[in-house]
């Protein structure tokens, strides 16, 4: 059923990625573009046109993140329990859909507009661990890594086409931010029609009694293996720099003009959409976890380039392939090495506890760092994080390798 | 093959929808703007609510409009020159530019920039302009925002696409740290002094710059936005008056000489840079109640109460000022 051939090159990767996953895939892909667009202009439309200030737009950002997080285990949970994975996916992309229209109608209330973000953080939240659970079951245990390099390097690819397309919008209609929430709405409408048709939920061992809060939290948190890679994620998350300070960083270290700030990101993730793939199956050959703290000793890599002294183009491009190959290495790996630790019917369960201690992880880091960054100055906020993270890989591998 | 027509179907549906209503939405290919030129004594310049340059006599704001080609997102003339800060689409990327223009608003000069259009000043004679825009990251926390300010001298054509390599004096000493934001730019008659707001460390100054020196030195807290009056003895500002972000500010006028502060009578948050009127009088933009903003007046020495001057309306100007006794 499956080719099992070392290194299937171009289509017969194609071939040897299950078709449920290509699908997934390109739900995340169109989802993607959609939510990229939003996102592209969003600043600017709440300032610009609602006038809005900074302020409020930081509010605005920062409201959704507690919400997310419930409603990410609430959903995990809901779906193992009615054994629904498909159709609690299908509401998270569903209400992200109908929060495009909402940006419409909000007007400039900011509380509205407020409601409507979170609705749409919301949807993201709830549809991130049944869909990973899917990809999970769909794919031999072997090969996981590349089915999740497969997916992750798809929905970059419409990270990547989405702000184009918003910025399209915005060139042939003079200005309209409505017409790029319309269209952002009709894109993640035919987001959900793909996933109604071709993606289907691969559920082979239901379990016998729908799994009990209690019982759930119990098999999740009570697998040692699966408590350590929690761990391990926690710990390294929390010395994680997030990408905007990353991109800030270089663009004061090279005194780069700021009206090429907005590529920093780009760069990021085209490496990333290049490796995902390559990483992904490297991670099925030679251990995921290694794979993973690899990705991390990249990002370590970084943070020493970004406090030296080091400036200039070659600079920029090593920094950003690094931080690329970070992402590359990590993202879908971590779901690709915890999905075979879980027990099938506590899936999506697990995957949303895996998320959500990585996102609330990143939040302290986050804080930290700007706290850090605030009493001293970056370079030294950025050696401090490439120290703890330095500490966390010695910590990580004593612990799980 | 039933699943590829229903697929096939819902392309079209939703296709139809999005084309059908961006055809809808697009700003009508609005009729040629009439010339305008700042060196016309006696007019107000604005962006309308399509952010297009417009003009209104400043004696009677509420007389009919005279609108041009050029749409900005911020716009700022004085002396013959003007700057608008433009989003736009070029080779398929965002950018954010600084056009600088002439009187009538040829284009002269173009700077790329990147972020959200936030400040655009020129100096009273026309030489020295400076702008602001900013970007922010996941803003759980203050940090996750960067501004960045320019100047540049249209004599010599030479732009600091980010001045804050400035050095720059706290309270005396030396300052130095990698989260320095500075914006809201204003210059003095001599196209050398400047004024502007830095933060750093968490919290926000008032700083004297000085063009030629090259340095600038922090004069007072929570001074933002500063705007030099005509005499050059007054700097209208917005004071953070409150950590809620839903009326965080409030216009305020500084005495250069006592440094005695004045709150205005302008009640509702104001977040933009103010532009003098006349030695008695500011204008600055409000947001609405249904989203976008007028432009309103308020007396500079805290007395009467706010007008409302041109509705629609945002970065309010006034090239050339007739400045009575």
């Amino acid at each position: 059923m499956y080719i099992t051939a070392n290194r299937p090159p171009g289509r017969a990767l194609l071939r040897s990625v299950p078709a449920n996953v290509l699908a997934l895939g390109m739900v995340s892909m169109v989802t993607d573009i959609s939510a990229e667009m939003v996102t592209a202009v969003l600043p600017l439309y709440l300032v610009l046109a609602l006038g809005l200030n900074p302020l409020q737009v930081g509010m605005l950002d920062g409201l959704h993140f507690g919400v997310t997080a419930l409603v990410r285990l609430a959903g995990a949970h809901a779906s193992d329990r009615w054994r629904h994975r498909k159709l609690v996916a299908a509401s998270g992309y569903g209400i992200s859909a109908l929060a495009k229209l909402g940006l419409l109608l909000a007007g400039t209330s900011v509380g509205a507009l407020g409601a409507v973000i979170t609705a749409d953080r919301a949807g993201k939240g709830l549809r991130t661990a049944p869909r990973d659970a899917m990809i999970s079951s769909s794919t031999p245990p072997d090969r996981l890594g590349q089915a999740f390099g497969v997916h992750r390097a798809m929905d970059t690819l419409g990270a990547l086409l989405g702000p184009l397309a918003a910025f399209g919008v915005l060139a042939a209609t003079g200005g309209s931010y409505d017409a790029v929430f319309m269209t952002s709405f009709c894109v993640a409408a035919l987001g959900l029609v793909l996933l109604a048709l071709y993606v289907r939920d691969p559920r082979t061992t239901l379990a016998a009694e729908p799994p009990r809060i209690g019982t759930a939290v119990r098999a999740i948190v009570g697998d040692p293996a699966f408590r350590r890679i929690c761990a391990v994620t926690i710990l390294l998350s929390l010395v994680t720099v997030s990408d905007f300070f990353v991109y800030l960083l270089l663009q004061k270290q090279l005194a780069m003009t700021p009206g090429l700030f907005p590529l920093l990101p780009l760069g990021t993730a085209a490496v990333y959409l290049l490796l995902a793939v390559p990483l992904g199956r490297l991670a099925d050959r030679r251990g995921r976890v290694g794979v993973f703290l690899g990705g991390h000793v990249t990002l370590f890599a970084a943070y020493l380039l970004l406090a030296g002294a080091a400036t200039g183009i070659a600079l920029l491009i090593v920094v950003l392939v690094l931080h690329g190959t970070f992402y590359a290495a990590t993202d879908g790996v971590l779901m690709s090495a915890a999905g075979p630790l879980l027990p099938e019917a506590l899936l999506t369960s697990g995957m949303a506890v895996l998320q959500t201690a990585q996102a609330l992880a990143r939040l302290g880091s986050s804080v930290a760092f700007g706290a850090l960054w605030t009493a001293w100055d970056a370079r030294t906020g950025l050696l401090v994080m490439a120290g703890g993270l330095a500490l966390s890989l010695l910590a990580a591998r004593k612990v799980i390798l | 093959m039933k699943r590829a027509l229903v697929l096939a179907a819902s392309i079209v549906a939703l296709a139809s929808v999005a084309i059908t209503y961006a055809v809808l939405a697009s700003a009508d290919p609005s009729p040629a703007g009439a010339a305008l030129d700042t060196t016309r004594s006696g007019q107000l310049l604005f962006l309308d609510a399509g952010g297009r340059v417009a003009a209104v006599p400043s004696d009677d704001p509420g007389a009919a409009r005279t609108v041009g080609d050029l749409k900005c997102r911020r716009f700022h003339s004085s002396g013959g020159t003007a700057v608008c800060l433009a989003a736009e689409v070029r080779g398929g990327l965002p950018r954010t530019s600084a056009l600088i223009l002439d009187s009538e608003l040829r284009e002269t000069n173009r700077l790329n920039l990147a972020g959200v259009p936030s400040r655009a000043r020129v100096s009273p004679s026309g030489r020295m302009v400076a702008w602001t825009v900013f970007v922010t990251g996941e803003s759980y926390n203050a940090t996750g925002f960067s501004t960045w300010t320019g100047i540049l001298d249209t004599r010599t054509g030479y732009p600091i696409v980010n001045i804050e390599t400035i050095p720059l004096y706290i309270d005396g000493r030396r300052h130095h740290a990698a989260d320095v934001n500075f914006w809201g730019v204003t210059f003095a008659a001599d196209d050398n002094r400047f004024y502007a707001t830095v933060s750093t460390r968490g919290r926000t100054y008032l700083v004297e710059g000085d063009y030629a020196k090259w340095e600038a030195r922090t004069l007072r807290n929570n001074v933002e936005c500063p705007s030099l009056s005509p005499d050059g003895t007054r700097l209208a500002f917005k004071k953070r008056v409150s950590p809620s972000a839903a009326e965080p500010w409030r216009l305020h006028v500084l005495d250069l000489v006592t440094m005695r502060e004045t709150p205005l009578a302008e009640t509702a948050s104001v977040d933009d840079q103010a532009q003098w009127l006349s030695d008695s009088e500011v204008a600055y933009a409000r947001p609405g109640a249904a989203g976008g903003s007028g432009i309103w007046a308020v007396p500079a020495d805290g007395s009467g109460s706010p007008r409302l001057l041109i509705p629609a309306a945002s970065s309010p100007s006034m090239p050339i000022r007739v400045d009575g006794p």
